[in-house]
């Protein structure tokens, strides 16, 4: 454990910070112009990640086990989400015959 | 905590009873599960708030408040759900226990003091409610707003979760009171991470909320979504995210209001004008109802920016005139959607001569929502106003005031089309279930009175 958090402290944490907003940001742009539901999810699951993998850095670097901690209720969360959201979407794959945003635009002010 | 705890068992206990077959029981249990985490409630009311269970949740009067109202909410709406869930599905005891989940995950928000509980509660809140809003599984209109609903959380979750981690960053901890020792203790040097932290997770709460720029989902996954669940996600759901944004914003992140407000301020123009101005143009109720609670929700916006010890008040009195209101209205229209199939406004032609009781229980909750007086509406936007008044919101208090006035506008079309606008065709009575008459009741009670004895409610928190 120690080895690792040593290992994790040999990069600068501002290296964390900016790989970490690059993952969320191209998440981010995933979500707002991929059209396929399945990739939207992995998008959204990518934002989480990123939020993961820097919320363990800025637990290494303070020495502090919480932020680790709040990890596994992402993860716990983000699994509870996507069994949902599949659900969700085999549901209106079975109306529809399509995974697309598009085909779902009958609601429009 | 009791209460919590309670509901999460009754909600398995609901789900066991559907299992057994034991339809009958399924409302008798969950609403007297739902009195007793009442009583449970308000036991605690005053009972000296320290944080328990390591700093996890605090039961203040603030958040036994926000519960409250919650559960109460809740229970009308169970009330009114009778014949409502059979009639769509034939797997009710899952609404019930969805509800409860739900509920649950309110309850958590209203009392968060860690961050940690503030995302497990409000993913509990969501993740039931994504499958509620899809449960007509057939039904394309819902099939898209559960599929929408799904996306915009999820999306919106990753914005609070990158807030949440970055407020981490910047300070070490999560618990609440650390987050605003933080800033007390260093005024001068806060970390630049603090400032995206903030500003990640008023977006994340903004989706929540439904405030414009951030509304674009609302009204299809309210319109598209069953109505007893709709009434649902607008008043318990609303109320409960707005428990949890004000405790942030005006408790743990006060000490920066000046890096905060100037974007609020814009947010509530923004969501003040969109919500009203396309609420105009609907000839539908239910998606005129969508566009009004984004109104709304710009209207308990209001009492984030000024802070006081009067924004908890009036943003608790606000939901609770807000809820009643809505619940009401709710009522009304899937009793006028069951004998006409259709909820534009035209369905509502005459209804006062149909059945005066429920023409007149619309009429003031129509009122209500426009903040007319001796409604409780009226006194929500009243200590609202007066708050951001001795901030010297000025210029805001005049848009509010001119939104105020919109509103009315197309509140009341409803109540013409009710009393001036002869029926269609010649139709028998409208009949109302006896669930429907108790919930009418209450909430034309509870409307009226706080309009007229508001003292009580005021000196409540």
């Amino acid at each position: 454990m120690d080895s690792i958090i040593q290992n994790i402290q040999g990069i600068p944490l501002n290296h964390y910070l900016i790989f970490c907003s690059v993952i969320f940001a191209i998440g981010v742009i995933g979500v707002l112009i991929r059209r396929n539901v399945i990739i939207i999810m992995m998008s959204i699951e990518l934002m989480l990640n990123s939020v993961n993998l820097l919320l363990a850095a800025f637990s290494a670097y303070r020495g502090d086990a919480s932020g680790q901690v709040f990890v596994f209720f992402v993860m716990a969360l983000a699994a509870a989400e996507v069994a949902v959201g599949l659900a969700i979407v085999i549901m209106v794959y079975r109306n529809t015959k399509s995974v697309d945003i598009e085909s779902l635009s009958k609601l429009r002010w | 905590m009791g209460a919590i705890i309670l509901l999460s068992l009754l909600g398995i206990l609901v789900l066991y009873l559907g299992l057994y077959n034991a339809k009958s029981l399924l409302l008798p249990v969950s609403i007297a599960g739902l009195v007793g985490a009442l009583v449970f409630e308000v036991l605690a009311w005053n009972s000296g708030a320290a944080p328990i269970y390591h700093g996890m949740v605090l039961f203040d009067n603030f958040a036994l408040a926000f519960s409250i109202l919650c559960i109460v909410v809740t229970a009308l709406v169970l009330l009114l759900s009778q014949e409502y869930f059979s009639a769509i599905s034939k797997n009710v005891a899952e609404y019930y226990c969805l509800m409860l989940f739900s509920l649950t995950g309110a309850l958590m928000v209203c009392a968060y003091h860690n961050f940690a509980m503030l995302f497990v509660g409000i993913e509990i809140m969501s993740v039931a409610l994504y499958i509620l809003v899809g449960i007509r599984k057939t039904d394309f209109a819902s099939n898209e707003a559960a599929l929408k609903y799904f996306l915009m959380g999820a999306f919106s979750t990753g914005f609070l979760l990158f807030g949440i981690t970055l407020l981490y960053g910047a300070t070490g901890t999560f618990d609440i009171t650390g987050v605003k020792n933080y800033l007390v203790a260093n005024p001068t040097a806060i970390s630049p991470l603090f400032y995206g932290g903030i500003l990640l997770m008023m977006v994340g709460l903004l989706f929540k909320v439904g405030a414009a720029p951030f509304h674009f989902w609302t009204p299809d996954v309210y319109d598209g979504a069953p109505i007893l669940i709709t009434t649902y996600m607008s008043t318990v759901v609303k109320v409960a995210s707005f428990a949890g944004f004000i405790k942030l914003f005006s408790y743990v992140f006060s000490p920066l209001h000046d890096f905060w407000t100037p974007v609020l301020l814009v947010i509530i123009v923004i969501t003040l004008f969109v919500g009203n101005i396309t609420a105009l143009m609907q000839t539908s109720f239910k998606r005129m109802l969508a566009y009004s609670s984004i109104s709304h929700a710009g209207y308990m916006l209001f009492a984030i920016i000024a802070l006081g010890a009067n924004a908890n008040t009036s943003i608790f009195t606000y939901g609770v005139a807000y809820s009643l209101a809505s619940v009401a209205a709710f009522a009304g229209l899937i009793l006028v959607k069951r004998s006409h199939g259709s909820d534009q406004f035209v369905a509502f032609d005459g209804l006062a001569k149909k059945n005066p009781l429920l023409a007149l229980v619309i009429t003031v909750a129509m009122l209500s929502l426009a903040g007319i007086p001796l409604t409780a509406g009226f006194i929500g936007k009243f200590m609202l106003f007066r708050t951001a008044m001795a901030d010297y919101h000025i210029i805001l208090l005049v848009l509010a005031v001119v939104n105020a006035a919109i509103g009315v506008y197309y509140y009341l079309r409803v109540v013409v089309h009710m009393y001036f606008y002869p029926m269609a065709e010649q139709e028998e009575k409208l009949a109302v279930p006896m669930g429907f008459q108790v919930v009418l009741l209450i909430t034309l009670f509870l409307t009226v009175m706080i309009g007229v004895y508001p003292n009580y409610i005021a000196s409540l928190l």
